[in-house]
C-alpha cells in the first residue's frame, strides 16, 4: 500500500478526483482521522491468556483453530469477505474450512481504505484492488510467526518448515501442529516488517473457485441485516419526510398518533440534509399505522418545485451553450470534416431500489453513541453522527452489518440516513435504542438518485470516411458538489465526465464540456457512477457513426482503437466467443460495446431477438472482462452477471421522475426492476496474464445497455436516445 | 393473544388482528429470515409457505391465518425439498447481497413441491414475483435445476 499517491474515490484508477491533500483539506472542519504507516510496521504482535495470535488488524487465530478474517470492507453482497479472505488464507497457507469473517469496527487508524486515502470505506469497486498487497502482507507476516514458534518449539531451523491447508510441519522430524496449536506461542513473538510473497504459480486459493463464505448463512435465513438488529427495550421509527426536496416542518399536529397504543412519541428531526417528523412506537406495524394519523404543515417556499420534463428542457437549453472545458485536443472547426453525425441523448434519474429498504439502529447512551448499520462508509458516518450530537468521531461506534444491497447508496457522502436516525435518537430515544426503518416508498422518495443528464454529441466524417472531430457536452448535477469530497477549487466533478472526457477512441479533434446545474433533488453515486451515462452516450453514438458511415460497428471500434491494448482484447475476445458477423436466424441481431471504468475494460456482446414489435428478448450477453489478475473466477462472474442485469433493467425500464417537485414512482409497481423472465444468460470470459487486480463491482455495469440499444438498432432501426427503452416504446421481455 | 401454527409450533403474539403476518412473525415472534422489501407483494422478499403455498406474507393480515399452517425460511429445510432447494442454493453460490434469498427458496421450494420438472418458463412464471436487484436470477435458475435434479 502507499498512502503518499493520490488516490481516487469511486472513481477511474486513472483519473484521480481528490488528493489525499485535498481530501485532508476539504475534510479538516470535519475531523478526519488520518491513517498511520503501513498496519504490519505499526502493531506489535499481540497476545492474551488464552493464546489467540493477533498478527496485526487483520485477522486472529485462536487455539480453537480458528482464523478469524477481520474484514475493512462492507459486504455488500459484492463478495468482498470472501475475496479478503482469500488473500489472507492463501499467504497464511490456511485450510479454507477454518476461516471465518467478520466486519472491522470502524476505526480509520486501522482499517482506512489505502484508496480513500483516511477514510474507512467500501466503494470504487477497488476492495480487492486496494487489499492486493496489504491482506496478503498480514497472511504472509501471521505464516512466518506461526513458523517461527514451530522452529522455535520443535528445535529446528525455520526454513526447513512447510505449511500447507492449515497445518505447519517439519518432515525430517515427523512434526505437524496446526495453527491454534502454535497460536499462544507466536503471540509472544515479535510481528516481522519484511514478509515475502508467493509467486503466481504457488498460489493455492487465488485463481480458484473458492466459495462464499456467507452462501450458507444467506440461503438459511440466519444472516444478520439492520433490518434483523433488535436490542433490549429498542423502539422502532418510521419517518415522515419533506414530499418535495427542500421543504421544511412549518408545524405538525400528533395528537391523534400520540393517542395510540404502543406509540412513544413523534417528534421532529433535522440534520444536514433534511428535516421531517418521526414516530416512534414499540414496533414497526405500529409506527407506520400511526403515521398516518400525524397532520403535517409542510414550507415549501425553498422547495424543489418543477418537473422533469421541464428539467430536461431547462438542461436542453444549457446544451446549447458551451460548459465548462473538461477536454480538449485539437480544433474540432478545422478538422476537415465533410458531414456530420449528432444526437441527443436523454437519462432520467435512478434509484438504487436495493431490496433493503434504508435504515439504521442507533442508541445514544452517555460514553456516545452506537450504530448498527449496514455501513458502507464509516468514517463519513461516524463525523456525520459527531457533529450531530457534539462528540468526537471516536465515540461512535459502528456495527457493520451485512447490507441487503447498495448500488453505492449506503456509501452516502453526507451520512443522510444514518443522519437522519441520528436526529430520531437524539429528539426520542431516551436514551434507548432506536431502529429508524424507511418503507419503500420512503427509500424510493429518498433521494440521492442517479444524476439526471443530458448530452449532446456531434461527430465530423471526412471524405474518405474517416471520424475526424467528436463534441460531446454534458448536462447534469454534480454529485461531489457541497460534499467534503469535491476537490477544492476544482471546476469540474470528475464524477461528471468520467467515461466521456478519457474517451479511448482516437479522434484527432476532440472537445468534451459540462454544464453542472443546481438542484434541490439530492444525488449519488449509483453502480459504476458516470460510466452508467456517458458509457451509454459514447458507445451507441459509435454505432450511430458507423450507421450513417455504412461500417461494421465492431470494425469501427477496432480502427479507432489501435494503440489501447486492452479494449482491443476484450473487443476480440467478446466478438470472437459471441460468434460476431456469423449468420444470425431471422429477427436476432448482435450489438457491441466496450468501456473501461475502475481500472478495468470489458466488452460485451448482446444477443437479441425481436419477439413481437417493440418486444424484444435478451437472450445472451457474452463479455470480454480485463480485470487484471482474477482472484475468484466464480465471483467475478456472479459480479458481472449482477451488473448486467441491473444495469439492463435500468436501462430498459429505470426512471425517477417528478412532476410539480413530487417523485412519481413509489413501490417496485411503478419503478420496475429485471425480473427473473427478462434475465439474459451471460458468459464471461476473461483476458489473463495480469499480475494485480483491477475493479469488478462495476465495470460489468456500462457496456450492457449499448449493446443491447445496438442490437435492437439493426433489428429495428429504432435509435433509443432518452432512457429508459420504454419511453421509445420498447419492451424487454 | 392469538395463537399461530409456525413452523410445527403453536406460538402466541399480542399483534392486533391487522397487523401483516411479516410483522408478526419479525417483530414479534422473533423469526426475522423472513424479509421486508416492500409492503405490497411487489417483491417477495417476505415470501412464506401458508398450507404448502407461496404467499407473500407483508400484505396478509394475522387474522387471515389463524389456524392455518404457516412455513418460514427458519424451518424450511425441515422437508426434503427445502433443504434440497437451500443446498442447491448454497452449491450454486446464488446469494449475492443476499436479502432477498429467503423468499426466492420459499418460492422455489413450492414450486419444487408441485412440479418436480420445471421448465424455463415454469421458473419464470413461479420467480416472477420475487426481484433480485444482484439479479442473481442466473443462478437462481441452475439452483432450482440442480435441486430437481437432486430430488429426482
Amino acid at each position: 500500500m502507499n498512502n503518499d499517491k493520490t488516490f481516487s474515490i469511486l472513481n477511474v484508477s486513472d483519473q484521480p478526483v481528490v488528493t489525499r491533500r485535498g481530501l485532508l483539506k476539504a475534510g479538516a472542519g470535519l475531523s478526519l482521522a488520518v491513517a498511520a504507516g503501513p498496519m504490519l510496521t505499526a502493531c506489535a504482535g499481540k497476545g492474551d491468556a488464552t493464546g489467540v495470535l493477533v498478527p496485526g488488524p487483520f485477522l486472529r487465530i485462536g487455539s480453537d483453530n480458528v482464523v478469524t478474517v477481520v474484514a475493512r470492507n462492507a459486504e455488500i453482497g459484492q463478495g468482498a469477505f470472501t475475496g479478503l479472505a482469500t488473500l489472507i488464507a492463501e499467504e497464511l497457507d490456511a485450510d479454507w474450512n477454518q476461516v471465518v469473517v467478520e466486519a472491522a469496527p470502524a476505526d480509520p487508524s486501522k482499517y482506512a481504505n489505502p484508496g480513500f486515502g483516511p477514510m474507512q470505506g467500501t466503494g470504487g469497486s477497488n476492495s480487492m484492488a486496494s487489499s492486493w498487497e496489504q491482506m496478503r502482507q498480514a497472511g504472509a507476516a501471521a505464516r512466518a510467526m506461526l513458523v517461527a514458534a514451530a522452529a522455535d518449539q520443535w528445535g529446528v531451523p525455520a526454513a526447513e518448515i512447510t505449511v500447507s491447508a492449515g497445518v505447519v510441519t517439519h518432515a525430517g522430524k515427523n512434526k505437524s501442529a496446526k495453527f491454534g496449536e502454535l497460536a499462544g506461542r507466536a503471540a509472544k513473538l515479535a510481528v516481522p516488517k519484511d514478509v515475502s510473497l508467493k509467486k503466481a504459480d504457488q498460489f493455492v486459493l487465488i485463481g480458484k473457485d473458492a466459495a462464499r463464505v456467507d452462501a450458507k448463512a444467506k440461503s438459511t435465513g440466519t444472516a444478520t441485516y439492520t433490518q434483523d438488529v433488535k436490542l433490549p427495550d429498542m423502539k422502532v421509527a418510521v419517518v415522515i419526510a419533506p414530499p418535495r426536496f427542500g421543504a421544511t416542518v412549518k408545524s405538525f399536529d400528533a395528537t391523534a398518533a400520540k393517542a395510540i397504543a404502543g406509540v412513544s412519541d413523534v417528534v421532529q428531526f433535522k440534520h444536514t440534509v433534511r428535516e421531517g417528523v418521526a414516530v416512534i412506537a414499540r414496533d414497526y406495524w405500529t409506527a407506520k399505522k400511526a403515521r398516518e394519523a400525524v397532520k403535517v404543515e409542510w414550507d415549501d417556499s425553498k422547495a424543489y418545485a418543477k418537473g422533469t420534463d421541464q428539467m430536461f428542457a431547462e438542461y436542453k437549453a444549457l446544451a446549447a451553450k458551451p460548459g465548462v472545458e473538461a477536454k480538449k485536443t485539437g480544433d474540432v472547426s478545422r478538422a476537415g470534416a465533410v458531414r456530420y453525425v449528432e444526437a441527443t441523448y436523454e437519462f432520467p434519474y435512478l434509484s438504487h431500489a436495493a431490496m433493503e429498504p434504508l435504515n439504521c439502529v442507533v442508541h445514544i447512551t452517555d460514553a456516545g453513541c452506537e450504530l448498527w448499520t449496514g455501513a458502507q462508509l464509516q468514517t463519513m458516518d461516524q463525523t456525520m453522527a459527531a457533529a450531530l450530537l457534539g462528540i468526537k468521531p471516536e465515540q461512535v461506534k459502528i456495527n457493520t452489518l451485512f447490507a441487503g444491497g447498495s448500488f453505492g447508496r449506503r456509501s452516502n457522502p453526507k451520512s443522510d440516513f444514518v443522519q437522519e436516525a441520528v436526529a430520531i435518537a437524539k429528539a426520542g430515544g431516551q436514551g434507548k435504542p432506536v431502529k429508524m426503518v424507511w418503507s419503500r416508498e420512503d427509500d424510493m422518495h429518498g433521494g440521492f438518485y442517479r444524476p439526471a443528464f443530458f448530452h449532446a454529441m456531434k461527430a465530423g466524417v471526412d471524405a474518405q470516411g474517416n471520424v475526424v472531430s467528436w463534441e460531446h457536452r454534458l448536462v447534469g448535477q454534480s454529485i461531489l458538489d457541497g460534499t467534503p469530497l469535491m476537490p477544492p477549487g476544482a471546476p469540474i466533478d470528475p464524477l461528471s465526465i468520467e467515461g466521456a472526457a478519457n474517451l479511448p477512441y482516437e479522434v484527432p479533434n476532440l472537445v468534451v464540456d459540462v454544464h453542472s446545474p443546481k438542484s434541490e433533488v439530492t444525488v449519488q453515486w449509483w453502480r459504476s457512477v458516470g460510466s452508467t451515462h456517458t458509457a451509454y452516450a459514447t458507445e451507441n453514438f459509435v454505432d450511430e457513426i458507423a450507421r450513417a458511415t455504412g461500417k461494421d460497428p465492431l470494425e469501427l471500434r477496432r480502427a479507432l482503437l489501435k494503440n489501447h491494448p486492452r479494449h482491443l482484447a476484450v473487443l476480440n475476445l467478446a466478438a470472437e466467443k459471441a460468434g460476431w458477423g456469423s449468420a444470425l436466424p431471422a429477427g436476432k441481431a448482435r450489438g457491441i460495446a466496450v468501456h473501461e471504468c475502475f481500472g478495468s475494460v470489458v466488452a460485451e456482446v448482446a444477443e437479441v431477438a425481436q419477439v413481437a414489435p417493440g418486444r424484444f428478448k435478451v437472450e445472451r450477453v457474452v463479455c470480454g472482462v480485463d480485470c487484471g489478475l482474477v482472484i475468484n473466477p466464480n465471483l467475478v462472474k456472479m459480479q458481472v452477471e449482477s451488473s448486467i442485469g441491473l444495469g439492463l433493467g435500468a436501462v430498459a425500464q429505470g426512471a425517477i421522475t417528478l412532476k410539480d417537485g413530487k417523485v412519481e414512482q413509489s413501490n417496485f409497481h411503478d419503478y420496475t426492476v429485471l425480473r427473473m423472465n427478462q434475465m439474459p444468460a451471460v458468459d464471461v470470459h476473461f483476458v489473463t496474464g495480469a499480475d494485480k487486480p483491477t475493479g469488478i463491482g462495476e465495470p460489468g455495469l456500462p457496456p450492457v445497455g449499448p449493446a443491447v440499444a445496438g442490437a435492437i438498432l439493426k433489428l429495428s432501426g429504432k435509435s433509443l436516445h432518452a432512457l429508459p427503452f420504454t419511453r421509445s416504446g420498447v419492451t424487454l421481455v | 393473544m392469538t395463537t399461530l401454527d409456525v413452523n410445527g409450533k403453536l406460538l402466541e403474539t399480542d399483534a392486533s388482528p391487522d397487523t401483516p403476518l411479516l410483522w408478526v412473525l419479525r417483530d414479534s415472534l422473533n423469526l426475522t429470515g423472513t424479509k421486508f422489501g416492500c409492503g405490497m407483494a411487489q417483491c417477495g422478499a417476505c415470501t412464506v409457505h401458508v398450507e404448502g403455498q407461496a404467499t407473500r406474507s407483508c400484505v396478509l393480515p394475522l387474522s387471515a391465518v389463524v389456524g392455518k399452517k404457516i412455513t418460514t425460511i427458519e424451518n424450511v429445510g425441515a422437508e426434503a425439498v427445502g433443504k434440497a432447494v437451500q443446498d442447491a442454493w448454497i452449491a450454486e453460490n446464488v446469494a449475492q447481497c443476499g436479502y432477498c434469498q429467503s423468499g426466492q427458496i420459499m418460492s422455489a421450494t413450492a414450486l419444487l413441491a408441485t412440479n418436480k420438472t420445471p421448465s424455463d418458463a415454469d421458473i419464470d412464471a413461479a420467480m416472477g414475483g420475487n426481484i433480485c436487484r444482484c439479479a442473481t436470477y442466473v443462478r437462481i435458475r441452475a439452483a432450482i435445476k440442480r435441486a430437481a435434479a437432486a430430488l429426482a
